[in-house]
């Protein structure tokens, strides 16, 4: 018989992607957008603008050298060199510790940036789900911020606590949204506290519940937490969902439910969103250099 | 920009909202603040502007309930020391 035991189900697929039709040797500014995250770390090479390379990985537990394995993986069989990258911008949690990053922005400004880039000019309202905290922001045609909200105070409703949730049910982490389809929608659980919400989803399973409807119970529950969130802040259309729980089908179709609107499916990885906006910064901020000095 | 800071929990809602379009980095906030709740920074979500704003310090973000709570009115209300400092009206409580 098979173990299950060394299974890791909640552990998401890492991934790095090269543009095919771009050379950064053609390239008039060569920036990075570093995002180290409480969970996952992103690296994006952006030449002119246009999306270049990018890797997207787990955060260790040394900031600096998640940042640095990120930025060499994405640089990876390209032939562009930490160097000749003129402007590397940290954001996320670890913001501070991107040791070649020349600035720091907090990613409420570069997710909004990044949705911008990623969805287009008509993006007003931007729900990053990350790894360890939720933010709602209002943005303009341009991708500024007008408003924002964070609850970073608690991991409910958040990718880490879908982590918990595949590890507990032992379904892989990227087949939780799908398996949470069901016909019948339970109610949600009562918590969203990660601690409460898996006692509360075990007791569940004991009752002789399937995994898909504790799953469906848990989704929604997170759902209807983070529509809450949104609704101090207001939505505006169009409406998009950044960060990893945006690949999870179960909860974005029942956020869009509770909305009654629609988020356009993503072109790129939505997990990407906040080192396109930091990479984004470091071009205009090198324009504004340039500009200053003549 | 509508720059909330604070958090919801099971006991309300706690959100101390500058208004950075108003808000002329004047810091009378700051020091009207008994606790130093607020602070004059460099407006973090506009990374290419250079004006400086109003807002709430990484370290009270989370416990603004308790931070705020000697100012808050008993009985009669009365505006906040912050609220009353702030000429341009940009600081709002949500609580």
């Amino acid at each position: 018989m098979v173990s299950t035991e060394s299974v890791e189900y909640w552990r998401w697929t890492e991934s790095r992607w090269t543009n095919p039709d771009l050379d950064w040797k053609d390239a008039d500014i060569i920036t990075a957008g570093i995002d180290v995250g409480s969970v996952s770390t992103q690296a994006v090479v952006m030449v002119d603008g246009n999306l270049y390379c990018y890797s997207n990985m787990r955060t260790g537990s040394d900031s600096p050298d998640s940042a640095n394995r990120a930025i060499n993986w994405a640089l990876e069989d390209t032939g562009l060199t930490l160097n000749k990258i003129e402007y590397a911008v940290g954001t996320g949690y670890g913001r501070v510790n991107v040791p070649f990053a020349k600035r720091a922005i907090t990613e409420i400004a570069c997710h909004a940036r990044g949705a911008n880039y990623m969805y287009g000019p008509t993006i007003r309202t931007v729900l990053d789900m990350g790894g360890q905290d939720c933010k709602a922001i209002r943005c303009d045609q341009r991708g500024k911020v007008t408003a924002f909200l964070m609850n970073d105070k608690c991991a409910a409703g958040t990718g880490r606590g879908m982590e918990v949730f595949a590890d507990l049910l032992q379904v892989h982490i990227n087949d939780v949204g799908q398996m949470s389809l069901v016909d019948d929608e339970p109610e949600p659980v009562s918590s969203t506290c990660v601690v409460f919400a898996k006692s509360e989803a075990v007791g569940l399973l004991r009752k002789g519940w399937s995994k898909e409807r504790v799953l469906a119970a848990y989704c929604a529950a997170m759902a209807h937490r983070v529509v809450t969130l949104l609704e101090r802040l207001g939505v505006e259309n169009d409406f998009a969902i950044t960060g990893g729980i945006a690949k999870n089908i179960g909860v974005v179709s029942r956020i869009e439910k509770e909305l009654e609107i629609t988020a356009p499916e993503p072109n790129v990885d939505p997990q990407l969103a906040g080192a396109i906006g930091g990479a984004l910064f470091g071009k205009a901020l090198v324009e504004k250099a340039r500009k200053k000095a003549g | 920009m509508k720059a909330n800071y604070g958090y919801k929990d099971g006991s309300g809602e706690y959100f101390i909202t500058v208004d950075t379009d108003l808000c002329d980095g004047c810091g009378k906030c700051v020091d009207t603040c008994p606790e130093g709740v607020l602070e004059v920074v460099e407006n973090e979500l506009d990374p290419l502007a250079e004006e400086l704003v109003a807002r709430v310090t990484e370290e009270h973000r989370k416990k603004i309930k308790y931070s705020c709570a000697p100012c808050k009115p008993t009985g009669e209300s009365r505006e906040l020391p912050c609220v009353q400092a702030c000429e341009p009206r940009a600081l709002t409580h949500s609580w």
